[in-house]
């Protein structure tokens, strides 16, 4: 479980100004749950996410995962960024090894662990290649195996599927909903796409434009194995409900912009 | 082949150049002055490798050590490392140790510049990977921030490399009893043009080759990058 008690977050920019990124965000994540934490860009939302992830010193108000105070990052919080972070001098197997190799797991489960992961996301094959030799769509699938590798409780998920084309990111999504079938975590996931979080979060949670807060929760329980979701007048409903409560918020965030 | 332009003494032809190399290669005092000048060399290069990387390293890393070395980098940056020759003399004498210090001063700096920009330019979302996946902030340091500023750590190691020759040389024609560059100038005083012009090419050679060298462990060590 994760609580967020009146989180407050600004920060410096290179000429001095501060500007205020979140403001008094409270929230709560229940054990095994997916959310979304939906806004506009600039929005604070991967602040948030970073504050979770204990990147950022947490200035005011507090962040608890498992009843324990967040006071820098540990593999309890597992983290998935958009633009992969794979280590580029590794292999794909050096990558997913990596974590194991820091918790201590000996060699040989760790080598057959990595392995098994790889193949969960259908990298069999590629276990020696460089992160430049792969696609985007691939580089993610080795950052999500690298990340559940380690078994964190929480999956923290920084628009993972933002920097790929629209056939990738519908196949991942679908991947991602079948891994979290399979071994449910607590996912927070974070997304400026609001058909994204419709179809993939239990709880859509909408951000007001900067600074940040909580806007409206949104319950969106789907029955997600029907390939005709998207279609649906429930599904479509929900998305226009919830783009409905983005809309002003996006337009505010453009109007604090030259054009 | 000659076409008269200039006499013999002053640019000797390639054969006669080719015959006097080859009556120094059988005689041991050439390969006794070249080892000298590897040594010096090879020493002074190392310690700058080792010294300047982990500088730059940690001046990337902790704020106040480079607080603390940027001014001194910025100064000593533009300024000829040559003038540092009867310095370097004076303190350490005549021998392999005025050479070596010397090369290591000279070649620190772009050595410490490759790795100070290579270590600023890791990514962040690398290190917060790292971090989440249970590695401490040293680990950090050696298994990310390091190899991150590989790349422009080995640029620099090159821009040394060049460097090292250039002062093993200047430094060996003004101020030494061994070594290549003490060799061509004693060639030179003695009038033996084409056995000097043996030993220039000799070390024209050694660096074009050991650059040609570099570069091929350098593209093998960097085999990840595309």
């Amino acid at each position: 479980m994760i609580q967020i008690e009146g989180v407050s977050h600004t920060y410096r920019t290179t000429d001095g100004r501060d500007i205020p990124a979140l403001e008094g965000v409270s929230l709560e994540v229940r054990e095994r749950e997916f959310i979304a934490l939906l806004g506009p860009s600039g929005c604070g939302k991967s602040t948030l996410l970073y504050l979770i992830g204990g990147f950022l010193p947490i200035a005011s108000g507090s962040v608890r995962v498992h009843g324990t105070p967040v006071t820098g990052p540990g593999p309890d919080r597992g983290v998935v960024f958009q633009h992969f972070a794979l280590f580029p001098w590794k292999t794909v197997l050096g990558n997913v090894l990596y974590g194991l190799e820091k918790l201590g797991v000996p060699r040989d489960v760790r080598e057959k662990r990595a392995r098994e992961f790889i193949d969960m996301v259908g990298l069999t094959g590629f276990e020696e290649s460089y992160p430049s030799h792969l696609s985007g769509g691939m580089k993610q699938r080795a950052a999500l195996a690298r990340t559940l590798a380690i078994d964190p409780k929480v999956l923290l998920m920084d628009e993972p599927f933002g920097a790929l084309d629209a056939q990738t990111r519908s196949l991942m999504q679908a991947e991602l909903l079948a891994i979290w079938h399979r071994s449910p975590k607590t996912v927070i996931f974070v997304t400026h796409d609001v058909q994204e979080a419709v179809y993939l979060a239990q709880r859509v949670f909408v951000m007001s434009a900067r600074p940040g807060k909580i806007k409206a929760v949104v319950e969106t329980s789907f029955e997600r194995s029907d390939p005709h979701i998207f279609k649906s007048k429930a599904f479509v409903d929900k998305v226009d409900e919830i783009w409905g409560l983005v809309r002003d918020e996006a337009m505010k965030a453009q109007k604090g912009r030259p054009f | 082949m000659r076409l008269g332009l200039v006499s013999a003494d002053v640019l000797p032809s390639l054969s006669a150049v080719a015959s006097a190399w080859w009556n120094l290669a059988i005689d041991p005092d050439l390969w006794r002055n070249a080892a000298a000048s590897l040594y010096r060399g090879g020493a002074g290069l190392a310690l700058a490798i080792v010294v300047g990387g982990a500088l730059g390293i940690a001046m990337a890393w902790w704020r106040p050590v480079n607080a603390l070395a940027s001014p001194l980098v910025e100064m000593l940056y533009p300024m000829p490392k040559s003038a540092l020759i009867p310095v370097t003399v004076l303190w350490l004498g005549f021998g392999d140790g005025s050479k070596i210090l010397l090369i290591f001063l000279g070649c620190m700096l772009p050595v410490t510049l490759g790795a100070f920009n290579g270590a600023r330019s890791c990514e962040q979302a690398l290190v917060w990977s790292a971090r989440s996946m249970g590695a401490s902030r040293l680990n950090v340091l050696w298994d990310v921030v390091v190899p991150s500023a590989l790349p422009e750590l080995l640029n620099g190691i090159r821009t040394a490399l060049a460097l090292s020759f250039i002062l093993l040389v200047s430094s060996e024609l003004i101020v030494a009893r061994a070594g290549l560059g003490y060799l061509i100038g004693f060639l030179g005083e003695g009038g033996v043009y084409d056995a000097m012009f043996a030993v220039v090419l000799m070390v024209a050679f050694l660096g074009f080759f050991a650059d040609r060298v570099y570069m091929l462990a350098a593209s093998r060590v960097l085999r990840w990058r595309d």
